[in-house]
């Protein structure tokens, strides 16, 4: 037991990658039915797994259990060092329950090449899973690298008309913002370490490492000018993962090519991985270029939230419309943690798992209907209540959950990021507010078109309601929608030791704006050069 | 001067009497024989490895021989072996190639030796002479080697553009080595060493000599603006001569650059880094963005060998011990990754030139769903993404030029290394996500020996990629006789 419980991480971890490698040299691309057997044992196995550690893990213990350390690359200090706190495991239980749904919601939708879809999947739950856990910063740029490529497959081979050009897009974007995040933390290392002489940065000496835990001593030390460029490394990083707003224009091509299972992760779990950045290292890290940036990013994320939820209304297409839904709430998200207040952050990584459960099954819904009639068009349908009720039934709660009804989700995590809002300031919660009525505005409306009225098309005469199946699928979100909305506290209170230390480290720089900057000029012991000289002497 | 002074010099000799040999034999032989002629190659490689292997490792750290004119030590030990090892894989990749095609074998084996000969002097080479006499032994082979398909005009082609371009280049590498002699009187690496760390005075013809030999070198490893050879060698080569130039000659380029800029000339780094800077900014920028516009997978492949130059020379531009042992890797990883990249092409080659059009792999990884998954980790490794060994590499490259604070130059090859995703996955593209437009597409050619050391290739990007403990042991050993550490 106790080494199950010691290498739990690495279960959780591989094991979708040991069903991939089973299904590649284990069993014939004919055999569909074995590669989906296969495939969705996996997934689930993994999910019953990932269970205990929201049991184990113990709210006043350590900042990081379940901890598995080992050197990996040698010379540079790299260690495999994986560890989650409750933050964490909330986004892993949300990747391994997302990837149960996703598989299992994928028999029928997917008759093509079904072999390497199913291994694409599991390899990308491997790459979040790792990204969730990883606490040694090459080892998370790794596992945030290594998920790209299977998602570019998904999109690429079993996408719509433009997958080609959605997929590249999505690559593309995405690399770019992470190898700058790259020489961010190259720079953070040898700040660490070694130094940067060549740009007039001493550096502290430490023993070389890349581990997240002894970095976040080191943060109240680097000089503002170089936490700015780092700050800036790794928000173009995670901006574009988000996405923020002028970085969002990969999201609703992907999304609308993306086949079902790759518009729910891609929804309910890859762009949380640009919050989990955030909250994870630009806020802890880089405090002071943190509470400088506040009010750039909340107002290109209240940016976000209008111009996302605007668009969204005029869209004619309904995944569209949830993608750019997505835009918006995603600028909720950001705003409340940029709030840099206990509201805000509780809210803002409430809302995280809130947006992979409503929006997650919202497409999941979209893709239910496109499966039936290969067509997401609003226009194209209407009255559907009379042949679909479960269907209907389903779309309302989801809708609700998505638009913060009380006693369902949404409320809760809206209503914590609106409080931490308008501690911080009142003018944006009033964007803010604004927001959540125009979402109210184009989901209703999008629902009232598509289920209520007289069926004015015929081909919508004979659709047949949810399959046992499809209810499966959609019933665990529902219940969890229903479980946050009436009893969120189970989620605070594992969060919590989380929002405190990050409160904490950012607050050194909130509270004295002026400490961080006297600590690291007395440790560099002149005026902090700048840091992007290059070209030498 | 005795015989015994000529035993360290074993493994050398041994491989120009095995060239002799087969090049002999090999004229008798005709298409037929070429399998045994390559097997005989092999041995040879693999004897010299072993004549290295025992002889090349003093046991009391460098140690110069024949006058002044090698060096035995770990630095030179590393590039040795990373030399023989590629030329191995290259004649065992170019057998089957080399049987389906009009022209014999004889010839080929007999110049790939000879190649490696030369690139073994550059690896140990102590003085401007021996380094000089090696680049030509390799350079003289390879324009052979290039031209080797006599009646393709492309192959022709190629040949003439290198052969002029490359004299021309030996001639500026030669009129720099004659200036820096002429000023410091020595031909000894470890004397002009010495010379440079006392000397203040700053003589121009000095400096002259220096960034004229550096001009030779940015030609020898295809740096911009030094590259306009390379897409016309590359293209008109016969596949497998393409595949060897791009790797086991570049790695020893590398290996005398490193000899003589992170060596002899190291002292004076202040007046040639600036060079060496704009070398390779401009190198990974022209590579990469001349790349995307390729439709032929062989000179996209030359232009992606450019850039991979331009990240290499930020080993050189660092300056310092940790560039140096990152560049040892990557000249490791690259010649595996590039080896199995431009091995796959010769695997789709069963038609004359067909199969060198992107477009010709459409819809291959239905077809051969091996195949197109070993291409997919080539691609992949070039880019960089991990966890493949082409990760690896840069992540030491780039962590060597940010530690010497070069971080614009950092940012311009992560920058680029994003835009090369783009032009690789062109052909990850093609594979996967079209279907072929041929009724009878192109099919792969049954060649055992080729897919064996393709398999090679996919095993150590990937082990690299994932365990890279004992290869950056191992390039470090070779860092730390180069005397730099």
């Amino acid at each position: 037991m106790d080494f199950l419980q010691q290498h739990l991480l690495n279960f959780i971890c591989y094991l979708p990658l040991a069903g991939a490698l089973l299904i590649i040299f284990g069993i014939n691309r004919d055999n569909a039915k074995a590669i989906k057997t296969v495939a969705t044992v996996v997934a689930g196995l993994d999910f019953l797994i990932s269970i205990p550690l929201w049991f184990l893990y113990n709210p006043a213990g350590a900042e990081f259990q379940f901890v598995v350390q080992g050197e990996w690359i040698p010379k540079l200090g790299v260690q495999y060092f994986f560890g989650v706190d409750g933050f964490s495991i909330l986004l892993i239980l949300l990747t391994t329950l997302l990837t149960f749904i996703s598989v299992y919601s994928s028999f029928t939708a997917i008759t093509q090449r079904q072999k390497e879809y199913y291994v694409f999947l599991l390899l990308l739950s491997t790459g979040m899973l790792g990204v969730f856990m990883s606490l040694d910063f090459v080892l998370f740029y790794v596992f945030w690298e290594v998920m790209l490529v299977p998602m570019y497959f998904l999109i690429g081979m079993w996408g719509g008309p433009r997958k080609l050009y959605a997929a590249i897009k999505f690559f593309l974007y995405t690399l770019f913002g992470s190898v700058l995040m790259l020489v961010g933390i190259l720079a953070l290392y040898f700040y660490n370490s070694t130094g940067l002489a060549a740009i007039g940065l001493p550096g502290l000496h430490n023993p070389a490492t890349f581990a997240i835990p002894e970095l976040y001593k080191i943060a109240p030390h680097i000089p503002p000018q170089m936490q700015f460029w780092v700050f800036l490394a790794f928000f173009i990083g995670f901006a574009i993962k988000v996405p923020m707003f002028p970085f969002h224009t990969w999201l609703p091509d992907a999304h609308v090519e993306a086949p079902t299972a790759g518009s729910v992760i891609l929804a309910g779990v890859l762009l949380k991985m640009g919050t989990y950045g955030f909250v994870r290292f630009s806020l802890p890290l880089l405090p002071d270029a943190t509470v400088k940036a506040v009010p750039w990013v909340a107002a290109l994320a209240i940016i976000a939230i209008i111009y996302g939820a605007l668009v969204a209304m005029a869209q004619k297409d309904m995944k569209k419309l949830v993608a750019y839904s997505s835009v918006s709430h995603m600028g909720f998200i950001m705003l409340g943690m940029f709030a840099l207040n206990e509201a805000g952050l509780r809210g803002s990584i409430l809302q995280m798992i809130n947006h992979g459960v409503s929006t997650g099954a919202l497409f999941l819904l979209v893709g239910i209907i496109y499966e039936r009639r290969h067509n997401r068009m609003i226009a194209e349908y209407g009255g559907l209540a009379k042949v679909m009720p479960l269907y209907a039934m389903f779309f309302m709660v989801l809708t609700m959950s998505s638009i913060g009804l009380p006693t369902l989700n949404g409320f809760i995590g809206e209503f914590t990021i609106l409080i931490g809002v308008f501690r911080a300031n009142w003018t944006w919660a009033l964007f803010a507010a604004s927001g959540i009525v125009l979402g109210a505005g184009y989901m209703l409306w999008m629902y009232q078109r598509v289920f209520f009225g007289e069926i004015t098309n015929e081909k919508n005469k004979d659709l047949k309601d949810l399959n046992r199946r499809e209810q499966w699928t959609l019933i665990p979100l529902v219940i969890i929608a229903f479980w946050i909305g009436l009893y969120p506290r189970p989620f605070f209170n594992r969060m919590q030791p989380t929002v405190d230390r990050v409160l904490q480290r950012v607050e050194v720089a909130l509270h004295h704006p002026d400490t961080a900057a006297r600590h690291g000029a007395a440790i560099t012991g002149s005026a902090p050069a700048e840091a992007d000289q290059g070209a030498g002497e | 001067m005795s015989l015994s002074q000529f035993i360290p010099f074993l493994p050398e000799i041994f491989l120009a009497v095995a060239g002799f040999v087969i090049l002999l034999v090999g004229v008798g032989v005709g298409r037929r024989g070429i399998r045994a002629l390559t097997i005989a190659g092999v041995f040879a490689l693999a004897g010299t490895a072993v004549l290295t292997w025992v002889l090349g490792r003093p046991a009391g750290g460098p140690e110069v021989i024949l006058g002044g004119m090698l060096v035995l030590d770990g630095f030179a030990l590393y590039f040795k072996l990373l030399m023989i090892a590629a030329s191995s894989i290259t004649l065992l990749m170019a057998a089957g190639f080399l049987e389906r095609s009009p022209y014999g074998g004889g010839e080929f084996v007999a110049l790939v030796l000879y190649a490696t000969l030369g690139m073994m002097v550059m690896a140990s080479g102590a003085s401007l002479v021996s380094l000089y006499v090696g680049l030509e032994l390799m350079a003289l082979s390879q324009y052979v080697l290039v031209g080797y398909f006599k009646l393709e005009v492309k192959s022709n082609e190629g040949a003439v553009k290198y052969f002029v371009l490359g004299a021309l280049s030996s001639g500026i590498l030669l009129y720099g080595i004659s200036l820096v002699y002429g000023t410091l009187g020595t031909l000894e690496l470890g004397g002009i060493r010495d010379a440079l760390v006392t000397n203040v005075s700053g003589n121009p013809a000095l400096g002259l000599g220096i960034l004229l030999v550096g001009f030779g070198m940015l030609f020898k490893v295809a740096a911009v603006p030094f590259h306009v050879w390379t897409p016309d060698a590359y293209e008109g080569a016969p596949t497998p001569v393409t595949a060897f130039i791009s790797v086991g000659p570049k790695a020893a380029a590398f290996a005398m650059f490193l000899r003589l800029f992170a060596g002899a000339f190291a002292p004076q780094i202040q007046s040639w880094r600036l060079v060496m800077w704009i070398a390779a900014a401009l190198t990974m920028i022209y590579g990469n963005v001349a790349a995307l516009t390729q439709n032929n997978v062989k000179r996209m492949l030359a232009y992606s060998s450019i850039a991979h130059a331009g990240y290499a020379l930020l080993g050189i531009v660092a300056g310092s011990a940790m560039g140096t042992w990152a560049l040892l890797l990557y000249m490791l990883v690259y010649t595996f990754m590039n080896l199995g990249a431009f091995g796959f092409v010769i695997l789709l080659e069963t038609r004359g030139y067909a199969g060198e059009q992107i477009s010709d792999y459409a819809g291959l990884a239905k077809r051969h769903p091996a195949a197109a998954a070993g291409m997919l980790i080539f691609m992949l490794a070039l880019a960089g993404i991990p966890p493949t060994a082409g990760f690896m590499g840069k992540l030491y490259l780039f962590s060597a030029a940010v530690e010497a604070g070069y971080i614009k130059l950092a940012v311009i090859a992560v920058v680029m290394s994003a835009v090369s995703l783009y032009y690789y996955l062109r052909i990850v593209l093609e594979m996967y996500f079209r279907d072929g437009e041929e009724d009878v597409p192109a099919p792969l050619a049954r060649d055992r020996w080729l897919e064996a050391m393709i398999t090679v290739c996919v095993v150590a990007t990937l082990v690299i990629g994932v365990w890279p403990a004992p290869m950056v042991g191992w390039a470090r050993n070779g860092l730390i006789a180069l005397g730099v550490g």
